[in-house]
Order: C-alpha cells, then sequence, then structure tokens
C-alpha cells in the first residue's frame, strides 16, 4: 500500500507487520506521554526527587543520551573535515541517531525543570558564569544543526524528490553539509565539555568536584572525549540491532571496522586521561577537601567501589583493547561486545556524576540517601527509546538511509 | 548612594550561632516560617521534601551511656561568599538564569522566585543543603492565609526558596532610615527572625565587618568554626562551642590530620 513511498531496489515488511511494531512503541511511547503529561500538570512531586536528589534518573537519562547522540557530530567530524570517505555509508544513521538522542534530550530538561513555561529564562537572564547555559546555548545550536543534516535525507524520499524544488534543495544542502558537520562538531566539543563541566565545577562536592584548566575543570574535556569516543560505539550497536531486526545486512565490515578502530583509539586514550584523573582526584583532590577514596564508595553496596571498576576496568580497559586489535575488530561477536561495553561504561560515568555525586553527604552529621525513581520518571525517560524506535523504523522504512542497502542484498 | 555602594564601605551580613547556648528547642525555626510564609505538607514526616530554611540538626558524639553527648545545631543558608571571597558562591556561579545572586552591598544570597524554572542546579551545588524546591503548591489550612506575612511573597510551585536571611527586614530598615535621613542602620534595626525568636539568645546576627556589631568580635573567638571550610565556600554562618567534638563535626578530616587547631 506504502511502496510508492519506499526507496527503489530495496525491500520492506509488510505494511501491517510495520504498523503492528509501531503500534507496540507507539503504546510505550503513549506510556511515556501519559507520564510526562502528570508531571507537567500535577508538578514534580510526582517524582521521587527530593531536596538531596534534586538531580536524578532525568538529568542522567540527558547526558547520556547526549554522549551516545556524540556520534553524530564525531562520525560527521571524520567523514566531512577529516575525509575518511567509507563514512558516508554510515554517516546518515549516525545523524539520525544523534537527531533523537538530541531531541530526547531536549524534551526530558523540559519535563525535568519546576517550571518548563520559563525555560526560555535560561537565554534571556543567561548567566555566562554556568555550566547549563553554556550547554543550553549550544545544544540548542546543535540541535538545529542536526536538523539541518537530516533535512536532505527526508528530501530524498521518493515521493518528496519528485518535486523539483525539494529536489535541488536537497542537493544544495548536500553540497555545503561539510559546513554544518564543522560547526556541529564545534558546538558539541562545547557542550558537551559543558555537561561534564556541570559536575566538575561544584566545588562543594567534593565527588564531582575537579581542578581544570582555566575555567573548564578536567571533566570538561573528559566528557566530550568520551563522547566522541563511545558515541560511534553506539552507532554501530543500533545499526547492528537494526540489522539484526531486518535481517539484512546494511553496512559492509570494512565501513563498519574503521569506524570500530577510531572509537577504540579514542576510547583508549580516553580511559588513560580517565584513570590519571581519577588518580589526581583520589590522591590530591579529595584529600584536599578531607575525604579518602573509599569515602565516596563505602557506604553501600549500591554505591561501592565496583561501580568505578566497572566504568574503568571492565568497560573502558576491555573494550578499547578489543577494538584497537585487528583481531578483536575482525571477529564479530568480540567487536560486539567491546561496543556494548563502551555503550555501557559511557553511561555508567554519567550515572556516577549525577547520581552518586548527589548520595554522598558532605556535612559530617548528614547520611547517605537511596533513591528510587518513580514510575512516572522511569515511563518518561523509556518515551524517547519508543520515540527513537519509531523515527528509526519510520526512517528505514521511507528513506535511502543505508547507501550500500542495495548492493550488499540484491533482489532478484 | 553609589559611593555607599563600594567595596570599602561594603556590608557582610551574618551570623554567629553559639551552640553551647542552643537548646534545639525549634523556636527559631518555627518563627522562620511564619515570617517567611514557608509552606508546609499535611504530613511533614518525610524530611526529604519538606522545607524549613532553617533546620536544626541533632549531634552526637557517637559515645554510649554515660559519655554520650548531644549538640543541636542550627542550619540557615550560609550566604557563602565563595572562593576568594569574590561573590562566586557555589549556587551563584551555577544558576543559568541569575536566579540567585550575590548582593556585594549586604554580602546576602538572593533568591529571586519568579525567574527560577526549577532547574535544581543550585540544590546539586549547595554542599549545606540549605537550599530547597517546591514540590508543590503552597496550601494554607483555612483561615491561615489571613496571617500571612504581607511583605514576602509566598512562592509558587516549581521553583527553589532557601533562607534570605529575612531580607525584607532589611529593606524595611533602610526604607526607615532613608525617610529620617539616615544612610547606616543601627544594629538592632535589622534582626532575623529566628535571631529574635531565640529563647536561648544563641543566635546573633550583624555586620560582620562592623566593629561596633556583636558578631565582629564573636567570630573572632577560638572556639568559632564554620560549616565545610576546606570547601572554601566562606559561609558567614559562624558558630562557636566549647567542645571540640563538636568543631570537629564541622568538617571532613582524614584520620591523619591534626582534626581540629588547639586554642
Amino acid at each position: 500500500m506504502d511502496s510508492a513511498l519506499i526507496p527503489k531496489g530495496v525491500k520492506r515488511c509488510s505494511l501491517g507487520l510495520f504498523t503492528l511494531g509501531i503500534a507496540v512503541a507507539g503504546a510505550v511511547l503513549l506510556w511515556g506521554v501519559y507520564a510526562m503529561l502528570l508531571c507537567w500538570i500535577k508538578g514534580l512531586n510526582q517524582t521521587n526527587m527530593n531536596d538531596y536528589y534534586g538531580f536524578a534518573l532525568w538529568i542522567w537519562a540527558d547526558l547520556a543520551v547526549i554522549a551516545l547522540g556524540g556520534g553524530a557530530f564525531f562520525t560527521g567530524f571524520l567523514r566531512y573535515v577529516i575525509g575518511k570517505d567509507e563514512l558516508k555509508n554510515i554517516i546518515n544513521y549516525a545523524v539520525i541517531i544523534g537527531f533523537i538522542c538530541y531531541s530526547s534530550a531536549l524534551l526530558i530538561l523540559a519535563i525535568d525543570v519546576g517550571q518548563p513555561l520559563r525555560s526560555w529564562f535560561i537565554f534571556w537572564h543567561a548567566n555566562v558564569h554556568s555550566m547549563l547555559t553554556e550547554v543550553a546555548f549550544c545544544l540548542s545550536c546543535y540541535f538545529a544543526v542536526l536538523t539541518i543534516e537530516f533535512i536532505p535525507l527526508i528530501l530524498e524520499n521518493r515521493q518528496v524528490d519528485k518535486v523539483p524544488f525539494f529536489h535541488n534543495l536537497s542537493h544544495n544542502m548536500h553540497e555545503v553539509m561539510a559546513i554544518f558537520a564543522a560547526t556541529g562538531a564545534f558546538l558539541s566539543f562545547f557542550h558537551q565539555g559543558s555537561l561534564g563541566g556541570v559536575a566538575g565545577v561544584l566545588y562543594g562536592r567534593p565527588f564531582g568536584s575537579r581542578e581544570g584548566l582555566l575555567v573548564w575543570p578536567w571533566t570538561f574535556f573528559l566528557f566530550t572525549w568520551s563522547a566522541a569516543a563511545c558515541g560511534p560505539c553506539f552507532t554501530i550497536l543500533v545499526t547492528w540491532i537494526t540489522e539484526k531486526i531486518t535481517k539484512k545486512k546494511l553496512v559492509k565490515d570494512n565501513v563498519i571496522r574503521l569506524l570500530a578502530k577510531i572509537s577504540g583509539w579514542m576510547l583508549a586514550t580516553y580511559i588513560i586521561a580517565k584513570i590519571i584523573d581519577t588518580w589526581y582526584w583520589a590522591t590530591v583532590t579529595a584529600p584536599s577537601m578531607g575525604f579518602t577514596l573509599m569515602d565516596f564508595y563505602s557506604n553501600n553496596a549500591f554505591y561501592g567501589i565496583w561501580i568505578l571498576v566497572l566504568e574503568i576496568f571492565i568497560c573502558g580497559i576491555i573494550p578499547a583493547l578489543i577494538l584497537i586489535t585487528k583481531t578483536g575488530r575482525n571477529n564479530s561477536k568480540l567487536l560486539m561486545t567491546a561496543v556494548i561495553l563502551a555503550v555501557i561504561g559511557v553511561c555508567i560515568n554519567r550515572w556516577v556524576m549525577v547520581l552518586q555525586v548527589m548520595a554522598m553527604p558532605v556535612l559530617t552529621f548528614e547520611n547517605w540517601v537511596l533513591y528510587i525513581p518513580s514510575w512516572q520518571e522511569v515511563a518518561t525517560t523509556i518515551l524517547p527509546v519508543a520515540y527513537g524506535v519509531i523515527v528509526l523504523a519510520l526512517a528505514y522504512r521511507y528513506l535511502p538511509v543505508f547507501p550500500q542497502e542495495k548492493e550488499l542484498n540484491p533482489i532478484d | 548612594m553609589k559611593k555607599e555602594h563600594t567595596h570599602e564601605n561594603a556590608k557582610k551580613f551574618g551570623m554567629v550561632i553559639d551552640l553551647d547556648k542552643c537548646t534545639g528547642c525549634g523556636a527559631c525555626m518555627v518563627a522562620c516560617m511564619a515570617e517567611n510564609n514557608v509552606p508546609f505538607k499535611k504530613d511533614e514526616s518525610e524530611k526529604l521534601d519538606s522545607i524549613t530554611w532553617i533546620r536544626v540538626y541533632k549531634l552526637t558524639n557517637g559515645k554510649s551511656f554515660p559519655d554520650t553527648e548531644i549538640c543541636y545545631l542550627p542550619k540557615p543558608c550560609m550566604h557563602c561568599s565563595g572562593i576568594g571571597e569574590h561573590g562566586h558562591s557555589p549556587c551563584v556561579s551555577v544558576c543559568p538564569a541569575t536566579a540567585t545572586d550575590y548582593d556585594h552591598t549586604t554580602g546576602i544570597v538572593s533568591q529571586i522566585y519568579t525567574r527560577c524554572f526549577g532547574c535544581r542546579y543550585c540544590m546539586a551545588a549547595c554542599p549545606y543543603h540549605a537550599r530547597y524546591f517546591n514540590w508543590w503548591d503552597p496550601v494554607w489550612p483555612e483561615g491561615m492565609e489571613k496571617s500571612l506575612n504581607p511583605d514576602v511573597s509566598p512562592r509558587m510551585r516549581g521553583v527553589v526558596e532557601k533562607c534570605s536571611f529575612c531580607f525584607h527586614r532589611y529593606q524595611a530598615a533602610m526604607d526607615k532610615a532613608y525617610t529620617e535621613g539616615r544612610r547606616e542602620l543601627e544594629e538592632d534595626e535589622y534582626q532575623t527572625a529566628c535571631t529574635q525568636a531565640c529563647p536561648a539568645g544563641a543566635i546573633t546576627f550583624g555586620d560582620l565587618n562592623n566593629p561596633d556589631h556583636k558578631v565582629h568580635e564573636l567570630k573572632k573567638s577560638p572556639n568559632a568554626f564554620r560549616l565545610l571550610e576546606r570547601l572554601k565556600t566562606n559561609p558567614k554562618v559562624y558558630y562557636l562551642s566549647s567542645r571540640d567534638w563538636v568543631r570537629k563535626a564541622g568538617d571532613n578530616y582524614l584520620e591523619a590530620e591534626n582534626k581540629v587547631k588547639k586554642k
């Protein structure tokens, strides 16, 4: 029924099956929208946040999706600025994933603030000293860039492309895409960094606080670095999941391996920097504030030292070692294990830099607090996942996302 | 007017709380809530989301009977001057919308409720947990709205609030002084509600820079300390205690460190 919209030379599942899949994701989406409306109408009392846990699940989700969406800016940077031409075969998907991640982050932020209608105050009454101000400006600008990068792909839909104006617009936008990719990389460097700075500048919170360079704490650079390392891993992971669902090879192995190799070296260098940062923090920064490393981890099992081991060793060193070796990259099981570990690792990093910062008491007569999110928080955090699935499904079905799909899956 | 607002004669309002005198009666908390129209819940047993601009903590020395000692510690906003005393307090420097500000003429950290959009970054930044979020709209029991303080605006759901050192009292006192042709206040003309309510006289309030004010001398006591001084937040609330363990409780120390300077 919708065959006129499907790109030529590729095969898609039946409209019925597609609709069923969209309906399942749509049901989850509606559940999230219901929770979102509850939060907007009744207020943040719908959450289990409190005055000790002012930042919680949503801020973690925000930081995590932005890190994972980092695949868009870094792949774009490699493709258009560095000139890694092979990556043209995955850049479309990286941009769509980035678009989903960033639009989700903006939506979550809109739910997370106590007075959403005043959100524009961040631009109007901007405090230039605040990392969050930098986040707001760069995030919004980069989302606009991602939208600009996404538009030409939408215009390539078979029916839209028939309109001469859209055809020419799409062509011309492709011509200048390098400028947008470079702008995006520049903006991303700052907002990924400022998100790291959000915790790093909290000099009243010893768990997050870091020294740094000029006005930027070390976490500023670490966040950008880790997003550039793990974002492409997420792009690879989503591509792999898409291939499993569609039962098709969509991107050639050499493209995936090239991205994995660059990602691996970024991860390896990042994890060295992260280890140095952790060591300095544990031996110099924290003791100057009266804390030992174990003061940060020893209170309960949930916030135990295992989380540091998991983040740095299991989800940092191991995937980096796999990805920088040819044998590791050429073994698809090892490759996917590394990619999954790297994605988990960056999510754990964002988790501790939000949740553990809040959980740890600073006053000697206060206690650790534990936090369990309400169902409304969980539903609104899952909402972007459902939204992402729907956007990806629609894009895959109706747009020429993967340039190598025809070649890899010839129709008899 | 301009001359008065220079750094040379800027005021630095602060508090000295004598913990040896505090009985933990909570009168300061009650007075603060009434003075500042602080909203409350039907059930206040969950303290993690209830609002108390000044909160009294119960500290113990951790020893068993008969060596047990307790100490009550009232904790308002510390009105930190920040690293280097430049006004970059932990909360002020992070607020993205300039909804909280450091007033260099008084040293008071303000909160602009109508500008706050509820991102709670300031709460994350404050190591004292002195900032509170309005998780609900305020609901006053029938008739109580008539007894609200007309000088203090009640806050709406979704914004952060905190102790203002009863800034409205400062404004009123300054208004009065101006009409009388004065530019300076006497010490007793501007006092916070908690200071006046404390039956034990444990709280002293005034200009820390002014040698004529009691706090100026009190903060120099060898028993004086501030909470979390090592973080360089530069709080303007000082505490007095003759007990070693209480002073030690004011900050975090490594085991090997000489925990509190000897008298």
